[in-house]
């Protein structure tokens, strides 16, 4: 016999189900029971950055839109700051900047989008700079436990970035690239599987 | 404290994307592997609430949404702890529920079962652990409810829970369900997680000690996040 090693486990995941929107996003489902809801404002008016607005659809296997997924987004500010206490730069983070938003499908579409400042460059592991990106996380019915992903830019280099350099097929890279369309607009959508599975994260 | 990566979540003991018993899973589970990623300030990192964000009721939810008076069915309360794999509580961190009502109907534009709203009452609740991880809500015991999958399929009562932790890479929605239930071990639903000791970490167990004689009964509820290395080695995860 060892010693115990008494780690506890992480709880299991289970789907967020059909209607998650009644505990995330109560408007969504139907009704107002909140002074506020939460993760409407990624970035108030006053903080500085260029303005985006991101907008996509997610796909299932079959290849029709997932309409009532649920995405949560975080990103860094202009300078590439996260607002928390473990970014060795938080104090200099942009004021009115929350970095996390929770983004709702259109039910009837399955169109989503949310508007934010576009992130600047973070540092990542061993001093390697990050091209701006931004944290998403979804949920939905049918997905077991949320799914992590990363969008970056088409109008930024990416060439050096170190975690599209881990992505062995090169193909499989632009999965993970929003297209700008429009000026401040950036289309970016997400294919849960089959052709074009976008790249997704453990993280 | 230094920035320190998360132990790595253990995929054989957490759902797999695809769980054909589990309909709905087919079309919408990725099929290629995961990219493993070692934590980035993009991970490590997430969004941080307090208590302006929310408010003292919204914790109640016999109370969050009563028009006319309280809801229909059985009063319980549902409290424990949010904690990481290394046994410590996540204070300040916000733990969002929502549920069907004691008949098993959803407040929710998309819910078309049979069984009646009740108009006094939301389905949601949200708090913020206390500085040792301590959370509670009082709710109606939520019932059980068909669902489309196979012809005769029941979900178990149970409660969503929803929970960030520090990081973006602890995020995590699971679900509550109550001792005793035999609707538990015929879920198709609770059956896509493999490991049985997994499942019963998901129920809660009758908790007669915290329960508010001549009021209301208790289940308690921890909550596992991923925990955290120590850094008593540098672990290079910003530089060097």
């Amino acid at each position: 016999m060892v010693q115990a090693l008494p780690y506890l486990k992480e709880s299991a995941s289970q789907t967020a189900g059909p209607y998650v929107h009644i505990g995330l996003a109560p408007g969504a489902a139907g009704f107002d029971i909140y002074r506020q809801e939460l993760g409407q404002t990624i970035a108030g008016p006053g903080v500085p950055g260029e303005r985006i607005r991101v907008e996509g659809l997610v796909y299932d296997g079959t290849g029709a839109p997932v309409k009532d997924i649920l995405l949560e987004a975080w990103q860094a500010d202009a300078n590439g700051i996260y607002p928390h206490p473990e970014d060795p730069r938080h104090g200099e983070v942009a004021p009115g900047f929350r970095g996390w938003g929770r983004i709702i499908t259109d039910f009837d579409s399955g169109l989503w989008s949310f508007e934010t400042i576009k992130p600047g460059p973070v540092p990542g592991r061993n001093k390697r700079m990050m091209a701006p990106h931004i944290s998403l996380w979804l949920v939905s019915r049918g997905i077991n436990i949320g799914l992590n992903t990363r969008m970056y830019f088409d109008d930024e280099d990416n060439s050096a970035d170190p975690v599209l350099g881990l992505i062995e097929k090169e193909n499989r890279r632009r999965t993970l690239i929003a297209q700008r369309t429009a000026a401040g607009v950036y289309r970016f959508d997400i294919r849960l599987q089959g052709e074009g599975e976008t790249v997704f994260l453990d993280v | 404290m230094k920035p320190a990566e998360f132990y790595q979540r253990d995929r054989s003991w957490q759902p797999p994307a695809l769980t054909p018993d589990y309909k709905t899973s087919v079309g919408r589970s990725p099929r290629l592997a995961m990219l493993s990623l070692q934590g980035s300030m993009s991970e490590i990192t997430g969004p941080t609430f307090g208590h302006s964000d929310i408010d003292p009721i919204d914790n109640d939810l016999i109370k969050n949404y009563a028009k006319s008076g309280d809801p229909i069915g059985e009063r319980i309360i549902v409290h424990g702890r949010v904690l990481d794999e290394n046994g410590r509580g996540v204070p300040n961190t916000l733990v969002e529920i929502w549920q069907a009502n004691a008949g098993g109907r959803y407040r929710h534009k998309k819910d078309t079962y049979l069984a009646p709203i009740d108009p006094n009452f939301g389905g949601c609740g949200r708090t913020l652990t206390d500085e040792n991880g301590y959370y509670f809500f009082r709710t109606i015991k939520p019932g059980a409810y068909p669902w489309r999958n196979w012809v005769n399929n029941w979900r178990p009562a149970h409660i969503h829970v929803s929970v960030f932790g520090t990081a973006f890479s602890q995020r995590l929605i699971t679900q509550m369900y109550f001792e005793g239930d035999p609707l538990i071990a015929k879920c198709p639903i609770v059956a896509t997680i493999p490991d049985p000791r997994a499942i019963d970490q998901l129920i809660a167990p009758l908790d007669l000690n915290a329960a508010v004689p001549l009021d209301c009964l208790a289940y308690k509820f921890d909550i596992v996040l991923r925990g955290r290395r120590s850094t008593l080695f540098e672990n290079h995860l910003e530089g060097n």
